[in-house]
């Protein structure tokens, strides 16, 4: 198969599924009757929202690699915003605040789509990580200062240099997988995705036992194992769209189910830190951008330099 | 016919901004959007204020709901004059009692009888102090009083005044919120004082975001 067709392929099976997930949340409201029922009409929220999600990423995969640039971008734009809303900026902080949105996005993304690896893996964690102090202290408001400037490194790192991997992913140059960049990209966010969602799926089935009750109420450990051994499986089976044999696969589909669990986790304690729910109500029944990427944002990166280290040469 | 088509683009292209850069929606916790004649009565930090209100209001009510606004604002050039009355069709009050020549509780009082909704900001002025609500200025009180049937329903924009502080051009795309609440009408012999202090409360009570702890009673949001 070539890696239009594959990627043909692949989207008819995500559709495929998701008409399945439909009419189960079809019979399911139906089954509950006319009144509202608040867990059913959240699960149908959410596959509608999955529709659309996977809908303008399939746009984006037609529009190539600077559609997915543009789409990570603008998913980097919403989620730094969702951050920044909850962090106690002043008003002094207000050009390093718009530098932030208007400077170092488009840098960040740029240098990706200019596949400068060099650069876009110091940008932020280098230069602006010592620029955006020097901005901010030349304001000359000390109140706060090292909180102020903490909780916007955070956010940077989080919502921009984090996510800016995935489509870094198209940059790599691994030896006989040319051209096939976006079916990698297809992998990691199939995977981590599909972990979440079975997490969530074996939780609601099975789940007893709490993994982290003073963090995430929803999060259990045989949801935690049967989502995990879950994605495993499918990245197992997905190996075909990859540079990597079955086993392979279902090892970095392991990393990312633990990674995306661990920063589902992570931002579940910055949420209850803010006393906040949700990050946003951004993508209806799912919250906010960072609520639907906490996990890919934590498992990109470091996908990212796995496959790096060990594929390309 | 042109001035027509260029306010109703002007309208069109200012809610689109806002919703671009703020990402605002409308919460109501208190009440839902009804085409009664009401007062929406908000705290006032950022010029952007009223046009949140508007934008969060479903189209047909925002036609019939005019911000009440200090005349010398927006009277100041041809721009504005073209926002204030041709857009936004604000109600302008000139606020030095010496050279008025009408009274404002009396024309707030006429539009609503005529079917229109206001917009006021009984704080009388910007609250810049990032912090808390100014006291209301008593306007709020003479037009519970003249119109006691209407529904005063209190409002809190939130965060907007971090988009766009006061002395910056460039507005931070932050995300807004603004939340009605319960309406509130003027008691039975319920005094001034008594009344605009109750109403103030019902402000600062929308200031604690939905499903925290509501924030001190000083009406300080989150810090």
């Amino acid at each position: 198969m070539t890696a239009r067709e594959q990627t043909i392929a692949l989207f008819l099976g995500i559709a495929a599924f998701l008409t399945l997930a439909s009419a189960i949340g079809l019979v399911l409201k139906r089954r509950a009757g006319a009144g509202p029922s608040p867990g059913i009409d959240n699960l149908n929220a959410r596959i509608k929202a999955w529709w659309v999600m996977v809908a303008l990423i399939a746009a984006a995969f037609v529009a190539g690699k600077a559609g997915v640039i543009i789409l990570f971008a603008f998913a980097s734009f919403a989620a730094l915003r969702e951050f920044l809303t909850l962090t106690d900026t002043r008003r002094a902080d207000h050009r390093a605040l718009a530098a932030m949105f208007f400077v170092v996005i488009p840098a960040q993304y740029w240098l990706v789509y200019d596949e400068w690896y060099g650069l876009y893996s110091i940008f932020i964690p280098v230069y602006v990580f010592l620029l955006l102090p020097i901005i901010m202290a030349l304001r000359g408001d000390t109140t706060r200062f090292m909180e102020r400037v903490a909780e916007m490194q955070w956010g940077l790192m989080v919502c921009v240099f984090c996510l800016s991997h995935v489509p870094a992913l198209l940059t790599l140059p691994i030896p006989g997988y040319e051209g096939r960049g976006l079916l990698l990209i297809a992998f990691l966010v199939l995977v981590v995705q599909s972990s979440d969602v079975l997490q969530y799926v074996w939780g609601k089935l099975l789940g007893r036992r709490k993994i982290a009750p003073a963090l995430s109420p929803s999060k259990t450990w045989e949801g935690f194992v049967g989502g995990a051994a879950s994605a495993v499986l499918l990245g197992a089976a997905l190996w075909w769209i990859t540079p990597f044999t079955p086993l392979q696969a279902a090892a970095m589909a392991l990393v990312l189910a633990l990674l995306g669990f661990f920063g589902g986790l992570v931002m579940s304690a910055v949420k209850r830190d803010r006393g906040v729910k949700d990050w946003g109500r951004m993508i209806e029944g799912h919250g906010g951008m960072l609520d639907r990427l906490d996990s890919v944002v934590f498992s990109a990166p470091i996908f990212f330099h796995l496959v790096r280290y060990w594929w390309v040469p | 016919m042109i001035r027509r088509f260029a306010a109703t683009l002007a309208a069109f292209a200012v809610t689109g901004f806002a919703r671009v850069v703020t990402g605002v929606r409308g919460n109501w916790i208190g009440c839902t959007p009804s085409p009664e004649p009401r007062i929406y009565f908000a705290n006032h930090a950022s010029h952007g204020d009223f046009v949140l209100i508007w934008t969060v209001l479903p189209p047909a009510l925002r036609r019939q709901t005019r911000p009440v606004a200090g005349a010398d604002y927006w009277q100041a050039d041809r721009v504005r004059r073209f926002l204030g009355r041709d857009v936004f069709d604000a109600l302008l009050i000139d606020r030095d009692p010496a050279t008025r020549t009408n009274d404002p509780v009396t024309r707030m009082a006429e539009a609503l009888g005529a079917g229109q909704s206001l917009i006021l900001f009984p704080e009388g002025t910007r609250n810049t102090s990032g912090a808390g609500l100014l006291p209301f200025k008593s306007g709020l009180y003479h037009i519970a009083r003249t119109r006691p049937e209407v529904d005063l329903v209190p409002v809190y924009i939130d965060n907007l005044s971090r988009v766009l502080p006061k002395g910056e051009v460039l507005p931070v795309p932050l995300l807004c919120d603004v939340r009605f609440g319960a309406p509130l009408r003027l008691g039975e012999g319920e005094e001034k004082d008594a009344f605009l202090a109750r109403a103030r409360a019902a402000v600062v009570a929308l200031s604690a975001k939905p499903g925290t702890a509501v924030a001190d009673g000083a009406g300080e949001a989150r810090p």
